[in-house]
């Protein structure tokens, strides 16, 4: 069991799998702890793009100042469980 | 008259439909130049409607349907000019924007926003004075004025107000923060969510139902459920204004104009 307010893996992996099949970026070159502007190489648009996609995927509703700092893919899945 | 192309926006008449598309880089902020184009397409309104049963506003650009005034302009505006001087320009101009606003909410005809993308603070408040909302799934809407230390200033606040619900207002405005379409569907905003890249695809078909009806009935049922809020619509620009002529709104807007950090559409 993940320890409290960690995603579990396959939460991480949903968004990993979502976010290399959306920007092309092959799916072995994303780990977690990867800062995902850089990785992914997106701006601030793509990344609400992003933020609607998970929004979408996971059927909630994440509010963007909750992202405000947040640039690695761990914490952005600790965010997302947080509304699962 | 019945078509134009402009630098900013465009139109045509297509099918009985008015079709106004914008296409502004990088996602038609909306300055002097956008303003004044769209009071040429105001003037040109009450004829063109002669030949049109539908307005469909939308907009060409990758990035989105609008993120709002062009806050560049603004502040350069603001640099270059005393400060009273700066205050009568933001007055005017908001005047002028008013009155083309009111001008596409009080049209005879139904008017449909085709939204994508970005739908951000004046580009939000564009899609607000129409009759209906066709949003992409990709579509984000907000108010993030109050980053700025401003409020909504092209009548956003009492549109939404007459639209939806307070507490909703007061989230949206007071949080600044951004939603998507399933929210803006649940919350009254958004009347029908397409696929993506196939909103304008539905506005048409929307637009040609509308067609099917006798023109001044559909403006008398519009003219009923629609009221305009004008003496809120006046406030909001006497409180734009007392708000803008404060310093830290200056510095909010040179906060934004010199930010390159990757994150300035994220609160």
């Amino acid at each position: 069991m993940p320890t409290s307010g960690s995603a579990p893996e396959h939460t991480l992996d949903e968004i990993l799998n979502l976010a290399a099949l959306h920007f092309k970026v092959p799916r072995e070159k994303l780990t977690p702890d990867d800062d995902f502007f850089k990785t992914l190489g997106i701006d601030s648009l793509q990344a609400l793009d992003l933020l609607t996609r998970l929004e979408h995927h996971f059927h909630i509703e994440l509010p963007d100042y909750e992202l405000q700092g947040v640039s690695d893919f761990r914490t952005l899945a600790n965010r997302i469980q947080a509304r699962l | 008259m019945n078509e134009f192309k402009g630098q900013t926006l465009s139109w045509q008449v297509v099918n009985g439909a008015i079709e106004l598309a914008l296409h502004r880089d990088p996602c038609n902020e909306i300055g002097s130049l956008t303003l004044e184009e769209l009071e040429r397409f105001s003037a040109a309104l009450p004829i063109l409607a002669n030949e049109a049963y539908a307005l469909i506003v939308h907009s060409t650009q990758k990035a989105g349907f609008s993120a709002g005034a062009d806050l560049r302009e603004l502040f350069q505006r603001g640099q270059e000019m005393e400060k009273l001087e700066a205050l009568r320009g933001v007055r005017q101009f908001l005047e002028r924007i008013h009155a083309v606003m009111n001008a596409l909410d009080t049209t005879p005809l139904t008017t449909i926003a085709a939204v994508h993308g970005v739908t951000f603070g004046g580009g939000f408040e564009l899609a607000l004075v129409c009759d209906i909302i066709i949003a992409d799934r990709m579509a984000r809407f907000c108010f993030p004025e109050l980053r700025l230390g401003l409020i909504p200033g092209f009548g956003g606040i009492p549109r939404l107000k007459r639209d939806l619900g307070n507490a909703v207002v007061r989230d949206l405005l007071l949080t600044g923060r951004s939603f998507n379409v399933m929210k803006a569907q649940q919350i009254g905003l958004v009347s029908q969510i397409a696929a993506e890249g196939e909103a304008l695809r539905l506005a048409r078909a929307t637009a040609s139902q509308v067609g099917k009806f006798d023109r001044r009935t559909a403006a008398a049922a519009k003219e009923f459920v629609k009221p305009i809020p004008y003496d809120e619509l006046k406030r909001e620009i006497d409180i734009f204004c007392d708000l803008y002529a404060r310093p830290a709104v200056e510095e909010g807007l040179r906060k934004f104009v010199q930010n390159d950090a990757v994150q300035p559409y994220l609160p």
